[in-house]
């Protein structure tokens, strides 16, 4: 089910949450609204934290992860680095690098399937880095001519939206590169910034509150939100397991 | 893009995919606000703070516009691209926010007093989405009479500017020549009445700024001294408001082309001993002086020659026609202000005395290149001539020539066509003459002097250089005149006339009429 919030009276939510399959973090704001809503959706499946990275509430666009890891940008302090390790599952590897382009969610986009796309300007160390933390293969591309691919597309392992201005040709790259069914779109009310504007995992999306009837209806086919429940998947595998193991 | 696929790379080809109008979910290209037209429009009227009503005023005695605050416009057409662009300078439009791409008029019944324009106007929308919608605007046409039409209506004939211009002369010549000029300027086009006087002409103008602009026009094209003064009409010492009328005395210099001048000695010597015996070449706003004798030229402009004026010591009426018996050249040909000369000595006899007595004068002259034995010219009898000219007493030791020859004279040639029309015309100045006063001789002389300048226009080329002729439509050139004197008279040749537009001619006629001949 894709959710329709606002952060204090802003749209453009993906800015100040993130969320993968097996955690969810949250600005610091001034009301509860906005923490309350991803609690109630979220609070029974994975851990919802508060908190912010380098003193700023742009967490969204400053870390980028997925369910395997988390990776920081050098402007975290010890404090909040500490907090994020000590609030994560265990499994999750919290990694601070050192990128001279601190706003990683900009520039990198990932699901949990070994599929990244990266900004072209980031350095080799950091792609080793980005491959080693979150267990991906890593791309450099550009969306629709724009580098900075991290604000202008949105995936999940189930499927992506990206900016409208994307070529055919550029959609079915993309789309054979990550493996994912790719459809160009926007939020918030025609807006082109997808990423800054939404943010999704595997079950659930949740986008700005200008959105409308007809953005919430694509997104909800392209990331197939409409079957998807966090038991849903078990259900599948067990049932898929079944059917192998007769 | 094309630099890379020139230079051999691999260009993938970009398709346009399709996305949804994020409002009714039709699939639609990709735009700016991602949003179908048809939502956007509804969303969003460009248009809102256009005016759609105004109002404009209009004189219906002279058909002019008021340009705020107090310009009337003329000549505005009904569907003119000028009243159209005067239509939309009178909307405001904000043209920082919305751009206008095309404008036209709607036509509408003229006692409708209304004008309607469809304009087509473009604005950025939402996110840099450009949108042009139609926007319809309807003018009101509000009647009222200009000023100067309100005033004419009172009373038609009121001047409050007079010029007086003046040549103390005894020909037209430079009144005709003067007519041309105003005519192809359209000098005094303002002018409300133009009358003829005793040496002279009388302009009459509404206001002074008018009659200032002709006389500006008339110090550019001819050496002219004038002076103003002003008679007060009435005044108001309440509101502080004097009326009056002012009167422009223009003098042009007596000099004209032709003309024998003997300098003044210090004048003479001023021009580097030039002289002293100088014929006037040409007038403009300056005087062009030619020594005959030594081919030496100079230029007097209009503060040089008041400084020091002088009168002509023979004019061009007092020319005689001389034959030339033998030309023999002395210098090469040479080139003084735009005119060739050549110097000569000539063997010449009075045409009067040819075949009464053997009177021959041997002479100096400046136009060798012209003269054949044989042929006639005009020029200066001096040696008949009685002259008391108080300039020449101051010259001490001048020996006047016997003869001065001016131009070559094609007066036995011209006898044969004479009383033919002319293939050119020329348009006049509406004057009011007073033919009654000085009678039938005035009549005739005047004739005879237009005759002559007409004579003078077909043998100067540089003369008609500023003036406009016309295509006379009466004029049909008979086979035995242009098989019989084809060579030597100078007459205009057909490219330089106007075909002059009349419109109360039948249609035919009209069209060949237009083009220009």
């Amino acid at each position: 089910m894709a959710t329709r919030i606002q952060f204090e009276n802003s749209c453009e939510v993906g800015v100040f949450s993130k969320l993968t399959n097996a955690y969810c973090l949250v600005a610091i704001g001034g009301s509860e609204n906005f923490y309350s809503v991803f609690e109630a959706e979220l609070a029974d499946v994975i851990p919802v934290v508060k908190t912010s990275i380098g003193g700023t509430r742009i967490i969204g666009r400053l870390c980028a992860g997925n369910k395997k890891g988390l990776l920081l940008p050098h402007t975290t302090t010890d404090q909040e680095l500490q907090h994020l390790r000590n609030s994560l599952p265990d499994q999750v590897v919290v990694q601070r690098i050192d990128e001279r382009l601190s706003a990683l969610g900009n520039c990198i986009s990932c699901n949990d399937h070994g599929d990244v796309i990266k900004r072209y300007e980031t350095s080799l160390e950091t792609e080793e880095l980005i491959a080693d933390v979150l267990g991906v293969e890593v791309f450099r591309q550009t969306v629709a001519g724009n580098i900075l691919v991290g604000s202008y597309c949105a995936f999940s392992n189930r499927g992506g939206l990206v900016h409208p201005h994307t070529s055919i040709e550029d959609l079915d790259e993309l789309s054979t590169l990550l493996q994912v069914p790719l459809v160009a779109g926007t939020v918030n009310r025609g807006s082109e910034v997808i990423a800054a504007g939404m943010t999704v995992n595997d079950w659930t999306a949740f986008c700005g509150s200008d959105t409308t009837a007809t953005e919430l209806s694509v997104i909800e086919s392209v990331f197939k939100l409409r079957e998807a429940q966090p038991s849903s998947i078990v259900d599948e595998m067990r049932k898929s397991l079944i059917d192998s193991c007769v | 893009m094309s630099d890379l696929s020139a230079s051999g790379m691999f260009v993938p080809s970009q398709t346009v995919g399709t996305v949804l109008c994020c409002i009714c979910g039709v699939a639609m290209p990709p735009n700016p606000a991602n949003m179908c037209v048809g939502c956007l429009r509804s969303r969003v009227d460009i248009t809102e703070g256009l005016t759609r009503h105004a109002a404009v005023v209009h004189c219906p005695e002279c058909r002019s516009y008021l340009q705020p605050p107090r310009t009337w416009l003329r000549g505005l057409e009904p569907e003119s691209k000028e009243l159209l662009a005067f239509c939309l300078r009178r909307l405001r439009l904000p043209l920082r926010r919305v751009r206008l791409v095309h404008a036209e008029f709607i036509w509408t019944e003229p006692h409708s007093k209304r004008l309607r324009l469809r304009l087509r106007v473009q604005a950025e929308a939402l996110h840099g989405a450009i949108l042009e919608q139609s926007h319809l605007v309807e003018l009101t046409v509000h009647d009222r009479l200009c000023d100067a039409c309100s005033r004419s209506q009172a009373n038609p004939d009121q001047w409050s500017a007079a010029v007086q211009l003046r040549q103390h002369v005894s020909h037209r010549r430079t009144f005709f020549y003067l007519e041309q000029l105003i005519l192809r300027h359209s000098a005094a086009a303002r002018a409300l009445r133009i009358g003829e006087t005793d040496h002279g002409l009388d302009f009459f103008f509404g206001s002074r700024s008018h009659a200032l602009k002709f006389v500006d026009f008339i110090t550019g094209v001819v050496p002219v001294r004038s002076r103003s003064d002003k008679q007060l009409v009435s005044h108001d010492p309440k509101s502080n408001l004097y009326n009056y009328k002012h009167t422009f005395s223009v003098e042009i210099c007596p000099v004209c082309r032709e003309d024998l001048i003997c300098l003044p000695p210090k004048l003479a010597n001023a021009l580097g001993n030039l002289g002293p015996l100088v014929l006037c070449t040409k007038v403009t706003n300056s005087i062009a002086l030619l020594d005959p004798f030594t081919l030496r030229s100079a230029f007097l402009d209009a503060n040089q020659y008041w400084r020091a004026p002088f009168k002509a010591l023979l004019t061009g009426r007092q020319l005689v026609e001389y034959i030339v018996l033998d030309v023999e050249v002395e210098s090469a040909e040479v080139s003084v202000g735009g005119f060739r000369y050549m110097l000569a000595h000539a063997q010449v006899a009075r045409v009067a005395d040819f075949g009464k007595n053997d009177t021959m004068f041997t002479i100096k002259t400046h136009l060798g290149h012209l003269l054949t034995p044989g042929d006639y010219a005009l020029g200066y009898d001096l040696y008949a001539a009685n002259s008391n000219d108080f300039e020449i007493e101051q010259h001490k030791g001048l020996i006047l020539p016997e003869a001065l020859l001016v131009r070559k004279s094609y007066q036995e040639k011209r006898t044969k066509n004479r009383g033919k029309a002319r293939s050119w015309k020329l348009k006049s100045l509406n004057m009011d003459v007073d033919t009654t006063a000085k009678g039938r001789a005035d009549e005739e002389k005047r004739n005879t002097e237009y005759e002559e300048f007409l004579r003078d226009l077909e043998e100067n080329p540089e003369m008609r250089f500023n003036i406009s002729l016309y295509r006379n439509k009466e004029y049909q050139p008979s086979e035995m005149a242009s098989t019989a004197d084809g060579e030597d008279v100078p007459t205009i040749p057909l490219e330089e006339l106007l075909a002059d537009l009349d419109l109360s001619e039948d249609e035919e006629s009209e069209e060949t009429d237009n083009m220009k001949e």
